[in-house]
């Protein structure tokens, strides 16, 4: 599981995060939300090695990873599905999926990789269409889920997922919100979604916590935080309750 | 009125010069690719190669089936150094930062050079003997045959890594998105170190076939550096195909203005060539039009 103690980060002069302290247990679906700049994605970032913490602890299974680097950190099991998407444009579909696998890949383990790699095209049909096609000319919804698929690859025991609905139709958030509560159900995923959409992620959450210029303000399960009146004021556009 | 005999010569001779133009825009590219930069320093690889096989037999003693390789081994090594002394510690920088070291370090390898090995201008000989072969009136020198034969087998074996191996697509996708190859699991450091290797590498193997025909010296890396950046101009940057094509070309096109206008203006070509597609085509002749939706 993932406990994250007293983190602190800091953008030169900018305070990004303030002690910022949270859990996600095995097999959880954790929600984040909070507003642009609240500092969630920076929260991701230093989880997954990109952004270096000043002080506090990211702790992976019992181990210490607050300063290891990225491309360590997702060996340890943690596979972080940047915002947004961040596919390898000029690469073909599928190998953006090998990519996924690059921390493990052997020729022992070619034949095994490749039948996780149709394992996604079977979870996403679409994907399996366009394998040849480079990553840069699918839709925005296609990229999130071969962000997915990538990430997925890499074989993690976590999955990070800042604003996977980001810039997409509403038919499409609600596809993608449906593949990562089956992602939990199928595959025994524990993930951690970072979200300004706090209505969908909260829908498919068992718990959450709000992230209020890089302090956590708020926590508790999903149907405490719909109900809470701050946050349907705050984040579930429910102006009618500024007066009550 | 010119024969075809001689428009054969010209081209055979561009060609030759055009595959060392040629590779060293592979060199530019694999370095751009990765890192995102142009290093200036390129043109001093493929000096290097050449001045490093040379000594390595004068001095050395070594005989010259084995200089050879060990001056482009020499090089590359050099390439590795070039990025972990210079460009590694400040990594992160605007590529304008970046690249003015590059043309520093440039600077620095040729007075390096000169003070090692002076000014004068050294032929290395030909990797085989034999006279020139006619071919349709013109003269074909075995050592053109040998640039063709290690450009093809060089450009083919780039093609082959980019294409078809895992290291290579981490390569490509390093320079698509450093973040995402970072959370992929790529080590971007280490990619970065191995394609100035892989550059260093190529820009030697250019300089060392090229030196029994065209000679070098101490500063023969400046053109054939501003060359091979024409040449990937010209092929489309970023294009390592496009690159090889586009040194060819400009080595033919080069040669035909020599021959056909005026040798004084053989240099001017390359330029001209380059000023005109970056104003009118400045994606290259290989550039194409780019789909994607962001």
């Amino acid at each position: 599981m993932l406990r994250i103690k007293n983190l602190q980060v800091y953008y030169g002069m900018i305070h990004a995060l303030r002690a910022v302290s949270l859990h996600v247990k095995e097999k959880e679906i954790v929600a984040l939300i909070g507003a642009n700049g609240a500092g969630k994605t920076t929260l991701l970032s230093a989880v997954s090695g990109l952004v270096r913490p000043a002080s506090g602890e990211v702790n992976f299974y019992g181990k210490d990873i607050t300063h290891e680097r990225a491309d360590r950190i997702v060996r340890e099991g943690i596979a972080h599905v940047p915002e947004g998407r961040h596919v390898f444009k000029p690469l073909s579909v599928e190998d953006n999926l090998l990519l996924g696998s690059y921390h493990r890949y052997s020729l022992r383990r070619r034949v095994a990789i490749r039948g996780e790699i149709d394992g996604i095209f079977s979870l996403f049909p679409v994907l399996a269409d366009r394998r040849k096609q480079l990553a840069g000319t699918l839709s925005g919804g296609e990229q999130q889920m071969l962000a997915i698929g990538r990430a997925l690859l890499s074989s993690p025991k976590a999955l990070l997922l800042d604003e996977p609905s980001m810039g997409l139709a509403p038919k499409i958030v609600k596809e993608i919100f449906g593949h990562i509560s089956k992602l939990r159900k199928e595959r025994d995923m524990t993930i951690f979604l970072v979200e300004q959409n706090a209505r969908g992620a909260l829908s498919i959450a068992d718990r959450g916590y709000v992230l209020e210029t890089g302090r956590v303000v708020l926590h508790g399960s999903s149907e405490e935080l719909l109900a809470n009146r701050d946050v349907q004021r705050a984040y579930l556009g429910r102006e009618d309750l500024t007066e009550g | 009125m010119p024969t075809a005999s001689a428009l054969l010569q010209y081209v055979i001779s561009g060609a030759t010069v055009g595959s060392t133009y040629g590779l060293a825009a592979l060199g530019f590219t694999v370095i751009y690719n990765t890192a995102g930069i142009i290093n200036f320093a390129q043109g001093e690889f493929v000096m290097l190669g050449g001045m490093l096989a040379v000594f390595a037999l004068r001095w050395g003693g070594v005989p010259l089936p084995l200089a050879v390789p060990l001056a482009v081994l020499a090089v590359t090594v050099v390439g590795i150094m070039v990025n972990r002394v210079t460009i590694r510690p400040v990594r992160g920088r605007s590529p304008l930062t970046l690249i003015i070291i590059t043309i520093g370090v440039s600077i620095l390898l040729r007075g390096g050079a000169m003070l090692i090995f002076g000014k004068d201008t050294f032929a290395l000989p030909a990797f085989s003997g034999g006279g020139p072969i006619q071919v349709g009136g013109a003269a074909l020198l075995p050592q053109s045959l040998w640039v063709f034969g290690i450009t093809l087998l060089t450009v083919l074996g780039m093609k082959f890594f980019f294409e078809h191996t895992l290291t290579g697509k981490a390569m490509l996708a390093c320079s698509s998105d450093r973040k995402a190859a970072s959370l992929m699991g790529i080590h971007v450091d280490f990619m970065v170190t191995l394609s100035f290797a892989f550059s260093a590498f190529v820009g030697a193997v250019g300089g060392v076939i090229l030196a029994p025909i065209t000679l070098t010296a101490y500063d023969a890396g400046i053109l054939l550096g501003l060359k091979g950046f024409a040449a990937c101009i010209l092929g489309g940057l970023g294009n390592p195909f496009g690159a090889v094509i586009g040194g060819i070309l400009l080595g033919i096109l080069e040669s035909l203005g020599a021959g056909f206008i005026s040798s004084g203006y053989k240099d001017a070509v390359a330029f001209i060539i380059m000023l005109g597609l970056l104003f009118w085509r400045p994606s290259g002749l290989f550039g194409g039009s780019q789909a994607e939706r962001v």
